[in-house]
């Protein structure tokens, strides 16, 4: 089956020859239609993890490799076919303010859409839709339309953000740290918002964020990247709770989680201070960070090694003879309901 | 028990405008021990920044610092004069900026930005010896001598919030006030930057505040929390026992909307949005969003009052009020 979107071994490369960063190395990932899953990619900054959005959505050109639209190039689609990859694949950014123009009422985010799109035949129904995607992401129209931006809070203005996407009836939904702006209080109301969504609607999201705690309430699966490329991959609760690959360690155990009772660093390696890093390295990524380094580290780059528990890293500890092949990570994040059914 | 090296005793800021008063801290009593690192948490627009500013008297137009005392070690802030306020920052009082990335000067050596504070302070120092010390203090928050001879675009973020960490304790003060100092940098930088703050702490015998709305951060790093909501303080206590025994409603809601590690997949929110602080509503502050609020919460403000020892709270639900 063709995917919905689907990055096919993708690189980004920033820069000229001599100083140039891969923001994104050799990615695949082909993301279906129908997908009630919620996918994170996490990383810290400097990671590739919004230039992969970037990508996933058309707004940048791949250095190699393709970004497929149901099978086609998005860069060489024709225009009716670019206005329904437009429709299809809807984008919740970081800054709920950024996206407001402020002389306008909040109902013109909602109603362009409405407009460009045809999706409404009279003014009534228009209003009709526009009150269906607020109740949608638990907002009262009356106490949201007629405002201006200023008048609702930040959880507010982001959740019309999620909103005007939903009014697209997309097919996937990629959002890049869409709760960092929001105070603690109302990132739960949000992130339910995104869940029920996704369950609701089975809108497969990728999860752009560096905040690994709502990372493992929100989302189903997980892809771990550090500068490009993949570090482990799979079922989020088994990589939070147990994390394999020594960067994962590092990250999880610098999560301050908001309990007292379970304090910071509970790992027992120790990592230095961030270090150059050489683009060049034939090596691990992550090996000049890494305390368990050992020699085939330096040598090549270690590919993506299966784990019994259905989560696969990239790291020469766990080596064995089955990998994933990198062709795609989908592999790795199987639809729960087959899994459960092909048990019985 | 110690003198409290810091005594906040009714504290009022508000901002005038237009509209009327925005009552950014409206009536804040708080005691900090020496050596004990408090944390001050609330939303956005919870009033938590401008009461560092007004710690440090830094409100500027249209804020004033309407009424209130600010005892830092015996002597109340707010008698003193602009020149005397001037000396008390630094050398008692200093604070770590939210945002270390924009507070730096961008023309200026990291080396030459801490020799500007401690010159202010002490005329006496020759060129070597404001050298020597800037180095001193590089080393103390783990950067290398030579980042001194840098400029700030040259710095990591997590390097430039060290930068200003050793900027302010540059006159040994007793008080540091912190301001989100963490909120823009990675998890990792995060606890690595925390983690010297904690031993900065240990070795000068700091008294910090630490302000944010990071829960996380909070409960990892803070001995003492203090919960603000719309200008007041609703709750103050020692950390776990405000985790695992919140007696305030605001505070039992925040705790709950917590992700922890045994609760994947549950999202509780706090239901209905923050109060205008230009229309502050009437009795409780919380009552608009309460849900076991009653016609005493809606009438009268309830006093900010000590129920265990060491753990105060402003709300009907413990209790009658003393008139």
């Amino acid at each position: 089956m063709t995917s919905l979107l689907e990055l096919k071994d993708v690189t980004k490369v920033f820069g000229k020859k001599n100083a140039y960063t891969v923001a994104l190395d050799h990615m695949s990932i082909g993301m279906p239609e129908d997908f009630p899953y919620i996918i994170t990619i996490a990383g810290e900054s400097g990671s590739g993890k919004t230039t992969m959005g970037m990508l996933l959505l058309g707004f940048y050109t791949p250095s190699s490799g393709e970004v497929l639209y149901r099978g086609k190039n998005i860069h060489e689609l024709g225009r009716q076919e670019m206005f329904s990859f437009r429709q299809d694949v809807q984008a919740v950014f970081q800054d709920p303010f950024a996206v407001y123009n402020p002389f306008y009422k909040v109902d013109n985010l909602l109603s362009i859409p409405i407009k460009n799109f045809g999706l409404a035949t009279s003014r009534r129904q228009s209003r009709e839709l526009m009150e269906r995607a607020l109740n949608g992401v638990g907002l009262r129209p009356e106490e949201t339309l007629g405002r201006y931006p200023h008048q609702l809070s930040g959880g507010q203005r982001q959740r019309i953000a999620v909103a005007r996407a939903l009014l697209l009836k997309p097919k996937l939904l990629i959002t890049d740290e869409p709760v960092s702006m929001v105070d603690a209080s109302l990132r739960a109301t949000l992130l339910k918002a995104l869940r029920s969504l996704n369950q609701d609607f089975g809108i497969p999201i990728i999860y752009i964020t560096h905040d690994l705690t709502t990372a493992y309430h929100v989302s189903d699966y997980i892809v771990i990247l550090y500068h490009g490329s993949v570090m482990e991959a799979g079922d989020v609760d088994p990589i939070i709770r147990d994390p394999k690959h020594p960067y994962t360690q590092l990250l999880v155990g610098s999560i301050p989680w908001p309990d007292p009772r379970r304090p910071w660093g509970d790992t027992n390696i120790a990592f230095p201070k961030s270090v150059a890093f050489d683009e060049a390295a034939p090596g691990c990524k992550f090996a000049p960070r890494c305390p368990l380094v050992f020699e085939p580290c330096m040598a090549e780059r270690p590919p993506l090694f299966q784990l019994d528990d259905g989560r696969a890293a990239s790291c020469y500890l766990y080596q064995s003879d089955e990998t994933v092949v990198r062709e795609d990570l989908m592999d790795l994040f199987p639809r729960k309901d087959e899994v459960e059914a092909a048990a019985d | 028990m110690n003198q409290p090296i810091l005594k906040i005793v009714d504290l009022r800021v508000y901002y005038h405008v237009e509209a009327g008063a925005v009552k950014a801290v409206d009536g804040v009593d708080l005691d900090l021990q020496p050596g004990v690192k408090l944390g001050l948490v609330g939303e956005s627009g919870s009033g938590k920044s401008t009461m560092a500013l007004a710690l440090m008297r830094m409100i500027k137009e249209p804020g004033k610092i309407e009424g209130g005392q600010m005892i830092l070690d015996g002597t109340d802030l707010m008698t003193l004069n602009t020149e005397q306020m001037r000396h008390v920052r630094l050398s008692q009082l200093s604070m770590i900026p939210q945002g270390a990335m924009n507070s730096l000067h961008p023309l200026l050596r990291i080396e030459d930005q801490i020799i500007d504070g401690i010159r202010d302070h002490d005329r006496t120092l020759t060129k070597a010896e404001l050298h020597e010390r800037a180095g001193i203090l590089l080393e103390s928050v783990e950067l290398t001598r030579r980042v001194g001879r840098m400029y700030p675009h040259e710095l990591s973020g997590g390097m430039k919030q060290r930068a200003c960490m050793a900027i302010a304790i540059s006159m040994h003060p007793q008080l540091i006030i912190a301001d989100e100092p963490t909120s823009a940098l990675d998890v990792v930088i995060q606890r690595q930057v925390m983690e010297t703050l904690d031993r900065l702490q240990v070795e000068l015998d700091l008294s910090i505040i630490l302000i944010g709305h990071d829960m996380g951060l909070m409960a990892q790093f803070v001995d003492r929390l203090a919960v603000m909501y719309a200008g007041r303080l609703m709750e103050l206590g020692d950390t776990l026992a405000l985790f695992e025994e919140p007696l305030h409603g605001y505070t039992q809601m925040l705790i709950e909307s917590l992700p922890v590690l045994e609760n994947k997949g549950v999202f509780t929110g706090i239901p209905g949005i923050t109060p205008s602080l230009l229309d502050v509503p009437p009795g409780c502050v919380f009552h608009t969003r309460c849900p076991e609020a009653t016609q005493e919460c809606r009438e009268i403000v309830p006093a900010f009052r000590e129920l265990r020892p060491g753990h105060w709270v402003a709300c009907h639900r413990h209790g009658v009020v003393e008139a």
